[in-house]
């Protein structure tokens, strides 16, 4: 389903190449964890499929279900079927959490030409997803993301991927900021949107949240490449030796 | 000391167009203020209060050309019940007018008042616009107390059901236009104040209100429409114990407004806020200059003032908190921020305060700055089409401002021409 092709990406501004050629395949139905040390470049690989300014690819290709991506505007992607649950949710003060739901969910409806969901159908589903995440209806309420936790924040980012039923979903450090009891609920909602037509891509530094959203293949991310490839017991391996042995065996 | 002679000659130039009408009781108010025109000339382009706002087109002898624009959109404030009262080209229309009569208050054309003998009017016309000229000279004001010819005098004794909304049409493309208003709210009285309409080629309008211990003055105004037309306000306010005054003005559209509000709290526990919204294009000119000052205890003051700008549109917001001598316990706040939807539109502010009493808690900012990119994108990333996201950032950016107003339907009004505005993008 998504498919990264020898991706080379620089930044815009500087002559500074972040990733050096990344290869990766995500199949439908399969979660790929993607673990990494920090300044690995796993943030800008979930950027660069999202479509955010200021990186420029050099070479590959990124697609999902044969779709060029980097063609695309962010809106685009997002309407392909692209989520990306952010490392850091952006605060964004006067508009109203629902609002913004509710125009994120009709914009990509109308672009793949279905009908706006009917405000009384909206705030039902809302209110559903948004009780399984614990989110009260204060805080659908506030502005986006401003006055949140971080926990809250990143519940409300699990909400926004709920309420999209992406195909793609990459989730970019979801755990980080999180204690135990609500790591659980984002995993439980993320395992609630697991299902034959939808991958995975979850970024994260530690093995805990792949406890609860168990992966089908683990990828290491070192210095703009993926340096490994395994199953499960490669999370396990990083999270009793950390990333030293695995690097030094690939140099 | 002698003006210079650039300035006396535009000076004497202006005053040689104009006729004081013939007023009874306002006479000598008129005759002072012309005096006091004299000795401060009008406004030139060196003076420092008109630094970023060039006051040429506001004091030539005739008005700029301007042209009338035509639209099947309903007039501002149409779907609400209130009480109108029209003018066009700043002439009084009794035709176009409803029945000024309404319980709770007392309206009255400005220079009917001159036959009657009300004291209250007497003791408002041109008194409230004299204390205004110090410590900042605003000569347009005094001109128009001077040389006003039409308003209302509206006394506010008790709660009025609905609105009284002052329209301002634009018939005449040269029409130069100079309307004096008074309002006195009696204790514990409440009213609200609509005004909206282009008006003329030229506007110069000057309000005075006085508002007695305990009353409350909503003020909602809408400056829109005809884009070359040209104003220059005044709005000066006296508030006693535990008053309150709120003012809020859209302004779409205008290549030169100048806002001026002096408010002046005078009794204890006043509050008065003042807010603005303003989206331009082009060849827009917009000028907010508000001076507060607290001259009593425990009061509260805020300037919220929003402006969006784009092709090369200008803001200019100059705003002062004034905190006198024995004002303790002052809460005051100013803010003032503009967002440039491009390089060429510019932001010009110069937020003041000063303070000198010491148990007083203010605030002020000003900031500039362009759409925010990391915001932008998290809305992209979730569908919403880049410009529907630029929108919904620009109505955000405007919403401190909005909120002032306590009305919902108000509100909604606002935003709705706000929206409009976003949606006429070329
Ligand atoms: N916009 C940017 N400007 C400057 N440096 C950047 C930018 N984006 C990423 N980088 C650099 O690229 C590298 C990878 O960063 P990032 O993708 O955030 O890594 P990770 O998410 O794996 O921690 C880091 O060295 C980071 O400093
Ligand atoms: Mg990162």
């Amino acid at each position: 389903m998504l498919e990264i092709k020898n991706l080379h990406v620089k930044l815009e501004e500087e002559d500074k190449e972040i990733l050096k050629g990344v290869d990766l395949t995500v199949e439908a139905g399969k979660v790929h964890a993607i673990m990494g040390p920090n300044g690995s470049g796993k943030s800008t690989l979930s950027y660069v499929l999202s479509g955010r300014d200021g990186y420029e690819v050099t070479n590959g290709s990124a697609s999902l279900d044969g779709e060029d991506l980097l063609e695309m505007e962010p809106e685009e992607r997002a309407a392909a079927g692209v989520f990306l649950a952010f490392q850091y949710p952006v605060e964004i003060p006067g508009v109203g959490n629902m609002t913004f739901l509710r125009t994120a969910v009709n914009a990509q409806r109308k672009a793949r030409g279905q009908e706006e969901l009917s405000a009384a159908d909206f705030l039902k589903e809302v209110r559903t997803k948004a009780k399984a995440l614990k989110i009260d209806a204060d805080m659908l309420k506030r502005s986006v993301n401003v006055g949140f936790s971080g926990g809250e924040k990143k519940r409300n980012e699990i909400l926004q991927m709920a309420m999209l039923e992406p195909k793609m979903c990459i989730l970019d450090e979801t755990d980080s900021g999180l204690d135990v009891d609500a790591m659980k609920l984002v995993a439980e909602g993320v395992n609630a949107l697991r299902d034959e037509g939808r991958g995975f891509l979850v970024i994260t530094h530690y093995q805990r949240l792949l406890d609860h959203i168990k992966p089908d293949v683990v990828h290491i991310m070192a210095d703009g490449r993926i340096v490994k490839t395994g199953g499960p017991e490669l999370a396990l391996e990083v999270e009793h030796n950390g990333y030293a042995d695995i690097l030094a065996e690939v140099n | 000391m002698a003006l210079p002679q650039a300035k006396l000659t535009a000076t004497e130039e202006r005053l040689a167009s104009l006729v004081m009408p013939e007023a009874g009781c306002t006479r000598k108010a008129r005759e002072a203020a012309l005096a006091r025109v004299r000795e401060m000339g009008l406004p030139g382009r060196r003076d420092e209060y008109w630094k970023y706002t060039r006051p040429d087109t506001l004091i030539s002898a005739e008005a700029p050309s301007a042209a009338l624009f035509h639209t099947d959109e309903p007039m501002m404030f149409h779907e609400f019940d209130r009480l109108k009262i029209v003018f066009i080209d700043g002439v009084f229309s009794p035709e176009e007018s409803d029945d000024l009569s309404m319980e709770g208050v007392k309206i009255d054309r400005l220079e009917d008042i001159c036959c009657k003998d009300i004291h209250w009017a007497k003791e408002l016309y041109g008194v409230l616009e004299a204390r205004g000229q110090s410590p900042v000279q605003r000569p347009l004001a005094a001109l128009n107390t001077a040389f006003a010819s039409d308003g209302v005098a509206i006394h506010v004794t008790g709660k009025p059901s609905k609105p009284i909304s002052l329209i301002y049409r634009h018939a005449s493309e040269t029409s130069d236009a100079i309307l004096h208003h008074i309002i006195r709210v009696e204790s514990g009285a409440e009213v609200t104040i609509l005004e909206n309409g282009p008006a003329a080629s030229r506007f110069n309008k000057c309000i005075e209100i006085d508002i007695a211990d305990g009353g409350t003055l909503h003020h909602i105004r809408a400056q829109g429409r005809d884009h070359q037309r040209r104003a220059a306000t005044h709005m000066f306010t006296r508030m006693g114990q535990e008053s309150i005054y709120k003012s809020f003005t859209l302004t779409v559209n205008g290549v030169l407004t100048r806002n001026e509000q002096v408010i002046e709290l005078t009794g204890d526990d006043a509050v008065a806020h003042v807010a603005g919204a303003c989206v331009g294009d082009g060849d827009f000119h917009h000028d907010d200059t508000v001076f507060v000052t607290h001259d009593a205890v425990n009061c509260e003051s805020r300037q919220v003032f929003k402006k969006v700008l784009r092709n090369g549109a200008t803001g200019v917001f100059q705003g002062k908190i004034l905190v006198k001598e024995g004002a303790q316990k002052t809460d005051g706040y100013q803010i003032s921020q503009s967002l440039l939807l491009d390089d060429d539109s510019q932001f010009l502010a110069k937020p003041e305060l000063e303070i000198y009493a010491d148990d007083v808690a203010c605030s002020h900012g000003s900031t500039s700055g362009a759409i925010d990119e990391t915001a932008l994108f998290y809305l992209r990333s979730r569908g919403v089409p880049s410009r529907e996201a630029t929108d919904m950032l620009t109505l955000a950016f405007l919403a401190e401002a909005v909120e002032e107003i306590e009305d919902e339907a108000l509100a909604e009004v606002i935003v709705s021409r706000l929206q409009d505005w976003l949606a006429r993008r070329s």
